[in-house]
């Protein structure tokens, strides 16, 4: 069939007008190539039955097509079902994929990342000591940040103010009244905890909103862990051109013996890096097929490479033998190093085409995690015998609870894995496994920011 | 009669499977096959099959592989795997419980007719219709 379209007058053979509502369903992004062949050989197979009912061509392929169903209607349940190849398109919120909302979304996102960044520059501009602030940031950065965000995605979602509210306020109202009461020092541990665990427990009241309330939708999870890595993806490019820019103005105006840079940390920097959330959130959305051809890439990419460093690393550790004086920094680096292997795994199972077979890559995937188990099982060994030695600490306790956390995780992924590759299990088990666990993870972010800081008696 | 939309949608999953059960198909080929079990009176939208033949596939309950119509033309083809067997299992004995129920309260709806008090939904008498 042509693409050239027909021009003829007088009424148009079968053919051709099948071939028009071919082109006509081709339109609709959730429905893939293989799909309209699918749903043409059905279209057929009516218009056969029908006519050889007595039906003529016309009247045929206009039941057909009826019968068919609302192209929107299906469109949309394919949407649902492959939510990947459209998700940030936002079929199931919004009809219109790119009309003029698309216009106002980005406004929307500008006057917020505006917002934003007064958010976060407000407060410095009272008359408080340096302590005093230093800890207010610590624990409110993501406190002034995140909720533009969450609006942002409460408006994008039509969520609308009512339940906008009463699905987002409780956490943030709870979580900042929280963390001000808490009376910590601020240059105790539990403050540094508190300020790393914070904006990860509350990433999950932002997917929330994200997911438009429909938090028990494996598949929106699923969207959410898809939009976290893209998110990451475009605020390092901002982050790597905006370091440029600001560095190149700095030296310019120092060229011309006028000294630049306070200003440019004071204001620039932290309004920039503030807004730079919400228009990274913006990129994500409207600018979708950009980055969703890297994805596959920059997974391709690190998963071999991580892979090869957790080796070099275990076999180091095995060689050096660092016993249970092992450094409390270095400790912390595995536990970020794990955290980056649940980034990769999560990012690269999002990125993936769930109905492929399983390949090389899923092996070189499932090797992965199980270099990260190794790595994981050796530092709670060590971390255990840090503990019975010296006493727990609020570091210490944090540390080897993430540690657990990520074991269980990876454990149970590795499992799901090795059947998929063996080809016993179907991927869709391990992308629940994950999606079931987004959760826990929040959980564990939350049980440290509530619970640590007391129990260690604001250490 | 027409069966309501919300009861075809329930059913659909277990349907197909069953279908699929018997052997392995195609779309085209599957809704006939629910028009001609159901006598006509079960009607779907005929393109919505595929996202829920897509949704299976995805769980692993079948198993799609193209192949050519007698036409020529390119077509998918679904067989049912041995999850989805399990899965079809599993939601038989889920109907059964509902139709088993269901049996039950309607014939305690028809007996009271002989005897006491069968004045709400006992049967009509022949010839009142």
């Amino acid at each position: 069939m042509g693409a050239a379209e027909e021009r003829t007058a007088g009424p148009v053979d079968l053919d051709g007008q099948i071939a028009r509502w071919r082109r006509y369903v081709e339109r609709r992004s959730a429905i893939g190539d293989a799909d309209v062949d699918e749903l043409e050989d059905h279209l057929r197979g009516l218009v056969d039955g029908l006519e050889a009912s007595g039906l003529s061509d016309d009247e045929a392929f206009l039941v057909a097509v009826r019968r068919m169903g609302r192209l929107d209607d299906v469109s949309r349940e394919f949407a649902r079902e492959h939510a990947d190849r459209l998700w940030k398109q936002l079929v199931l919120v919004r009809d219109e994929p790119s009309g003029p909302q698309g216009r106002r979304g980005l406004g929307v996102a500008l006057v917020l990342a505006v917002l934003a960044g007064l958010a976060v520059k407000l407060p410095s501009l009272l008359p408080l000591d340096g302590d005093t602030l230093a800890g207010f940031y610590l624990r409110n950065t993501s406190l002034l940040v995140w909720p533009f965000l969450a609006g942002w995605f409460a408006w994008s979602r039509g969520l609308g103010v009512a339940r906008g509210l009463r699905l987002l306020a409780p956490p943030f109202v709870l979580a900042a009244v929280l963390v001000n009461a808490y009376p910590m020092a601020s240059d105790s541990a539990t403050l540094v905890l508190v300020a790393i665990h914070l904006p990860v427990a509350l990433w999950f009241a932002v997917g929330l909103a994200y997911v438009g309330g429909e938090w028990r939708s494996d598949r929106r999870r699923m969207d959410f862990v898809r939009f976290t890595g893209e998110w990451v993806v475009y605020l390092t490019l901002i982050a790597l051109g905006g370091g440029l820019l600001v560095g190149l103005t700095g030296a310019g105006f120092e060229a011309m013996g006028m000294d630049a840079f306070p200003v440019l940390a004071e204001w620039v920097v932290p309004c920039g890096a503030a807004g730079a959330v919400l228009v990274a959130a913006w990129l994500v959305e409207a600018k979708q097929s950009v980055v969703e051809n890297i994805a596959p890439v920059l997974t391709r990419v690190f998963t071999p490479l991580t892979t090869l460093m957790l080796l070099v690393f275990l076999v180091t550790v095995v060689v050096v033998r660092p016993g249970v004086d092992v450094e409390r920094q270095l400790l912390i680096l595995v536990d970020v190093m794990l955290v980056l292997v649940l980034g990769l795994v999560l990012y690269a199972l999002s990125a993936r085409e769930p109905a492929d077979p399983p390949g090389a890559f899923d092996r070189l995937q499932l090797a992965l995690v199980v270099g990260a188990l190794a790595v994981d099982v050796l530092m709670l060994a060590s971390m255990a015998g840090r503990i019975a030695e010296f006493g727990p600490s609020p570091n210490k306790v944090a540390a080897i609870g993430l540690n657990v956390v990520l074991l269980v995780n990876l454990a149970r992924a590795a499992r799901l894995a090795l059947g998929f590759v063996r080809g016993r299990r179907a991927f869709a088990a391990l992308e629940r496994w994950q999606t079931d666990y987004l959760p826990v993870l929040a959980a564990w972010a939350a049980v440290v920011v509530v619970v640590l800081p007391p129990a260690f008696s604001w250490e | 009669m027409h069966v309501d939309k919300d009861l075809v949608a329930a059913s659909a999953t277990p349907l197909v499977l069953a279908i699929l059960a018997e052997g392995e198909s195609y779309g085209y080929a599957i809704l006939r096959r629910v028009e001609e079990l159901s006598a006509g009176r079960m009607t779907w939208t005929d393109g919505m099959l595929y996202p829920l033949l897509h949704r299976l596939d995805r769980l692993g309950y079948v198993t799609s592989s193209w192949g050519a119509a007698p036409t020529g033309r390119r077509r998918k083809h679904y067989a049912v795997t041995p999850a989805g067997l399990e899965a079809l299992a599993e939601r038989r004995r889920q109907w059964e419980v509902v139709s088993a129920a269901l049996g039950r309260v309607w014939q305690e709806l028809a007996s009271p007719a002989d005897g006491a008090g069968g004045t709400l939904a006992g049967p009509a008498p022949a010839g009142a219709l």
